[in-house]
């Protein structure tokens, strides 16, 4: 896969969707491509995050530990961002990653994406963007869900 | 030393100046008669008539008398010639041997300067004082007394001879000279007193750059490199006024000097015209008398300027070695002595009232009288103003007390030679000072006391005649320098063992391992290393074939294109050896562009060059210049952006072939940087890959001669000397994007080297890595590191340690504390740590406040009472 699909990719990506092509591809070319082999872990939960992952292949296991022991509970795929909070504020990874099959990843490091933030004030905008609609999202799941 | 630039020289070659005088002298004649032949030739030779003349028995008629007459000049012109050619030599000789002399002196000064003085003189004013400011002294060594004395005598004749034609005249002749010896030396002196300032200001100068050199860091931080080039600027205004001064005086004195020469003549003209007017004087004497003054002229000229030039030097040297005059300089002895204590170590250090304070400071420790025990284990603590820094270095006697007194045994401490403090007692400060060169010469460094005796020195002979002539040093630098014995081994490979021992007890030998892994083998290593690695490389070989391995290596296969690798390496198939064939320069070689030629891949290198190029742009243009991805992530740096923009968008309308050679060049250098799993590009597709594997057999096949040493091609059944002990064990690139390969193939590498015992021939290879200017190649960490291994390896009687583990985090602080306590066993071992809870180890415990003695026995004894211990525990 070369340079242009992983664009391609980032573009499929609502975080990234509104972002310029070629920060896109300035992005997709300073990170890097990192495989992992089904069953390895991308993160812990609990450690210090410093890296965020977009999938490109294969499927990945978000696994949460419990009092009584390991519960996955959600499986990411292709175009899925993970990790990304970790990154954006200093706070411990809040759940494991695993790979489920073999799975290929593009690693953003937190280095990375803050010094395109600020470089390009745009990008910043488009991630504020997503972020308020998320957190507009999970706002009115929390009111629907209080009016039950 | 000499107080006057005359008394040095006098000193050390009054011989040699006699003998300069004396040449001088002999050279006289024949230059006379030089002089005098001309007039000779044309007066007999060629006017004469009275032929044939008798010349010592032999009839000579007028061409052969031209001819001997001719001749005879010609032989003094050489004579002469040679005369110069001589004395020139000498002096130059002499010159040079005082300089080496005074720059030998200098830096031995700045060796027994005591610790204070450096904080009063710094760096960037010592070296221009014992380079630059002396050297003019080298020039004038050879003239100091022959110049004076030869144009004196010169002047004094024509004095005499002019005196002699008439005492009037002569008198008038020198009536100035009184004048010009009052006003002259009162004008030089403005001048003088100007140099002395130039020179002061030229050091602080220095000492300025010296500044700027080593606060760079903080310039950039502050954002202050405005206010240091304001500084610098008004220092160059200083030396500008300074300067332009000095040359409207220096040169009013030479007007000045010039007019009342002149101002004689006119004496001449008018009174001895007039003499000669009214019958008092002849013709013929006033003529002579002219002539001779003629001739005044010139001696006096040049003691005029050998005046100036004295003037100078005398203040170059006098401000030089006020400088190096401390009074409280260490005596040489102390330097040079060997050692006048045996056997053990006397059991304690005696301190009677002792006080140390610097200059106009308050003291660091005063009246202290205790005994410390050489053997044993002690921990000296204190806060920030207990003086117990200074306590600390007076034991090692980096410092010496400035009142009472230290005794060790029946010596005074202060008094010792440095052959035995330096040796059986070792200091360690938190900023040990790394020296340039590898890190092998750092560790023994503490070894190199003296050259180890040498029966054969004949090669030397001269060197060390000439050296001891100019009281220089006759040791040979490049001897042996290593003192086996306290070490404790026998010979080099026993030292490198030990070496590395110490090297795991103060946990550097990881790091050392791991610059050893991408260093190269020695080519003079033993022939069966290599082959012990081409078997660590057979069985990383076969590990990387288990299904869990695979995939993080792609091995080196002479028929497969390594997506892992650049497209240099993958060309060259083998590393490459000098600069021939270096990835920033391969594409400008015209064999490399041949080759490409041939496999017809110029076209495609332009076309992929283009499209690198425009995808850069792309990437890159909008990012400002300076920016880490420039130099992280692009093939082309902010200042090319321009040219490459108009050299893509030329390529794009007009083809390449409108390029002008140096675009072509520039387009091709590109792709040879490209590894396709890391760039992803998705340039260099299938096609290409063959045509390049082509490109590497014919490239292989047809080397000329004359590059075969550029270059050391992989071989699957060969070690490669100039590839890394990595790259030679791998024999392959770890692949981009595998989660953790680095990791695993490093602990894969680090299994197979410990299985065949290579571990320390790799560590050898890493201890000659260069450490860069001042280790600054080394993190803080490893400095100090180094500096505890620098100290170990010279097994101390008594190892004294002063935060010399500030930076170390706790799991290594604590190996290297055990390592430390186990290796000074039996032995003395004095730590001020930067943390007083490490004193609970320790057998006895200082404890110092306000530069006196506040608590001291065993850390449970101490800590179990109210005290300036626990108020130490308390705020840690």
């Amino acid at each position: 896969m070369s340079l242009i699909e992983e664009v391609d990719l980032l573009k499929k990506i609502p975080l990234f969707a509104n972002i310029e092509v070629s920060k896109l591809k300035l992005l997709a070319f300073t990170s890097e491509r990192v495989k992992f082999a089904a069953g390895e872990t991308l993160f812990r939960q609990d450690d210090m995050g410093d890296a965020a992952y977009i999938i490109m292949d294969g499927e990945a296991d978000v696994v949460i530990d419990t009092d009584t022991g390991p519960v996955t509970v959600a499986t990411l795929h292709k175009n899925d961002f993970v990790g990304e909070i970790a990154i954006l504020c200093d706070v411990p990874r809040t759940a494991s990653v695993r790979a489920k099959s073999d799975l290929t990843t593009l690693m953003i490091t937190k280095d990375l994406f803050f010094r395109l933030i600020t470089e390009f004030p745009q990008m910043a905008v488009e991630i504020m963007r997503e972020l308020a609609l998320r957190l507009e999202k999970t706002t009115k799941a929390a009111v629907s869900r209080s009016n039950d | 030393m000499q107080r006057s630039i005359f008394s040095f020289i006098f000193r050390y070659s009054k011989r040699q100046q006699l003998y300069i005088l004396c040449i001088t002298v002999l050279s006289l004649p024949p230059l006379y008669y030089s002089l005098d032949l001309p007039k000779q030739i044309v007066n007999e030779a060629i006017g004469g008539s009275n032929f044939p003349q008798n010349l010592l028995g032999f009839e000579l008629n007028q061409v052969q008398f031209l001819l001997f007459l001719s001749f005879i000049f010609l032989g003094l012109v050489f004579v002469n010639g040679g005369f110069k050619y001589y004395i020139n030599v000498y002096k130059g000789r002499l010159g040079e041997r005082m300089l080496r002399r005074l720059r030998y002196e200098l830096y031995t000064r700045v060796l027994r300067f005591r610790l204070p003085r450096f904080k009063r003189m710094s760096q960037g004013e010592i070296i221009p004082m014992i380079t630059a400011e002396v050297e003019p002294l080298g020039g004038f060594t050879g003239d100091a007394f022959a110049l004076p004395a030869y144009q004196g005598g010169l002047l004094l004749t024509y004095i005499a001879f002019i005196f002699v034609q008439d005492p009037i005249l002569g008198a008038a002749s020198i009536s100035l000279y009184p004048i010009q010896g009052f006003i002259i030396p009162r004008l030089q002196k403005k001048v003088n007193a100007l140099a002395k300032r130039r020179v002061r200001n030229i050091r602080q100068l220095s000492d300025r750059i010296g500044e700027t050199v080593g606060g760079t860091p903080e310039i950039h931080a502050h954002d202050t490199a405005q206010y240091h080039l304001a500084d610098i600027s008004e220092r160059l205004a200083i030396n500008y006024d300074i300067r332009y001064e000095i040359y409207r005086r220096k040169f009013f004195i030479k007007f000045l000097n010039n007019f009342l020469n002149q101002l004689t003549p006119f004496f001449f003209y008018s009174i001895g015209g007039y003499l000669v007017i009214e019958g008092d004087l002849t013709f013929g004497a006033l003529v002579a008398v002219l002539a001779a003054y003629k001739d005044l002229a010139s001696p006096w000229k040049e003691l005029l300027t050998y005046y100036q030039m004295q003037a100078d030097v005398r203040i170059k040297y006098e401000q030089v070695v006020e400088q190096f005059q401390p009074a409280d300089i260490q005596p040489i002895e102390q330097l040079a002595e060997e050692p006048n204590m045996a056997g053990p170590l006397p059991a304690e250090w005696q301190f009677g009232n002792v006080a140390y304070a610097e200059e106009d400071s308050p003291p660091d420790i005063q009246g202290l009288s205790l005994s410390v025990p050489t053997k044993g284990t002690v921990a000296i603590l204190g806060d920030g103003s207990s003086g117990r820094e200074v306590f600390v270095q007076l034991l090692a006697r980096v410092l010496v007390p400035s009142n009472g007194k230290i005794t060790l045994g029946d010596h005074n401490y202060a008094d010792l030679p440095e052959s035995v403090t330096g040796r059986r007692i070792t200091f360690v400060g938190p900023h040990s000072y790394i020296f340039t060169g590898t890190l092998r010469d750092n560790v023994y460094y503490g070894l190199k006391h003296r050259e180890a005796d040498t029966d054969d020195q004949s090669e030397r002979r001269g060197r060390i005649a000439e050296a001891k002539y100019t009281g220089n040093s006759p040791s040979n630098i490049h001897g042996d320098w290593i003192d086996y014995e306290a070490a404790g081994v026998d010979s080099a490979e026993a030292l490198e063992r030990k070496a590395l021992e110490v090297l795991e007890d103060v946990s550097l030998a990881g790091d050392v391992y791991r610059f050893g892994l991408s260093g190269s083998l020695d080519t003079d290593a033993e022939p069966e290393t290599p082959k012990r690695f081409l078997e660590a490389r057979r069985q990383v070989g076969l590990r990387l074939a288990d299904p869990e391995m695979e995939g993080l290596v792609e091995l080196w296969d002479a028929d497969k294109y390594n997506l892992s690798a650049t497209l240099a390496e993958n060309l060259l198939f083998g590393t490459p050896v000098d600069d021939t064939f270096q990835l920033d320069t391969i594409a400008e070689n015209e064999y490399v562009q041949s080759i490409l030629e041939r496999v017809g891949l110029t076209e495609t290198f332009l076309d992929t060059g283009r499209k690198v190029a425009a995808t850069m742009l792309e990437l890159f243009a909008d990012l400002p210049p300076g920016h880490e991805f420039f130099d992280q992530f692009s093939f082309i740096s902010h200042d090319e952006l321009p040219e490459f923009q108009s050299l893509v968008t030329r390529a794009e309308k007009l083809g390449h072939d409108a390029l002008k050679p140096e675009d072509r060049m520039r387009l091709m250098s590109l792709p040879f940087k490209l590894i396709p799993t890391r760039h992803r590009l998705g340039v260099i597709d299938d096609e290409m890959q063959d045509k390049l594997l082509e490109a590497r057999r014919l490239f292989a096949k047809d080397l000329p001669e004359d590059l075969r040493d550029s270059v050391a091609f992989f071989d699957a059944h060969d070690y490669n000397e100039a590839a890394s002990l990595q790259d030679n064990i791998l024999f392959g690139k770890i692949k981009y994007g595998q989660s953790g390969a680095q990791a695993k193939v490093q602990a894969l590498l680090a299994e197979i080297i410990d299985g065949l015992d290579l571990r320390r021939t790799v560590i050898s290879v890493g201890l000659d890595r260069s450490v860069g200017v001042a280790g600054g190649r080394l993190s803080l960490i490893q400095r100090q590191k180094l500096a505890l291994a620098r100290a170990l390896l010279k097994r101390p009687d008594v190892l004294i340690l002063l935060d010399a583990t500030t930076s170390f985090d706790g799991g290594t602080l604590q190996h290297v504390h055990e390592a430390i306590m186990k290796s000074c066993e039996g032995r003395g071992l004095i730590w001020a740590p930067h943390r007083p809870s490490m004193a609970e180890a320790f057998g006895e415990v200082i404890v110092l406040k306000e530069g006196r003695l506040a608590q001291r026995g065993s850390y449970d004894e101490l800590t179990g009472k109210d005290g300036e211990l626990r108020r130490l525990l308390d705020n840690e």
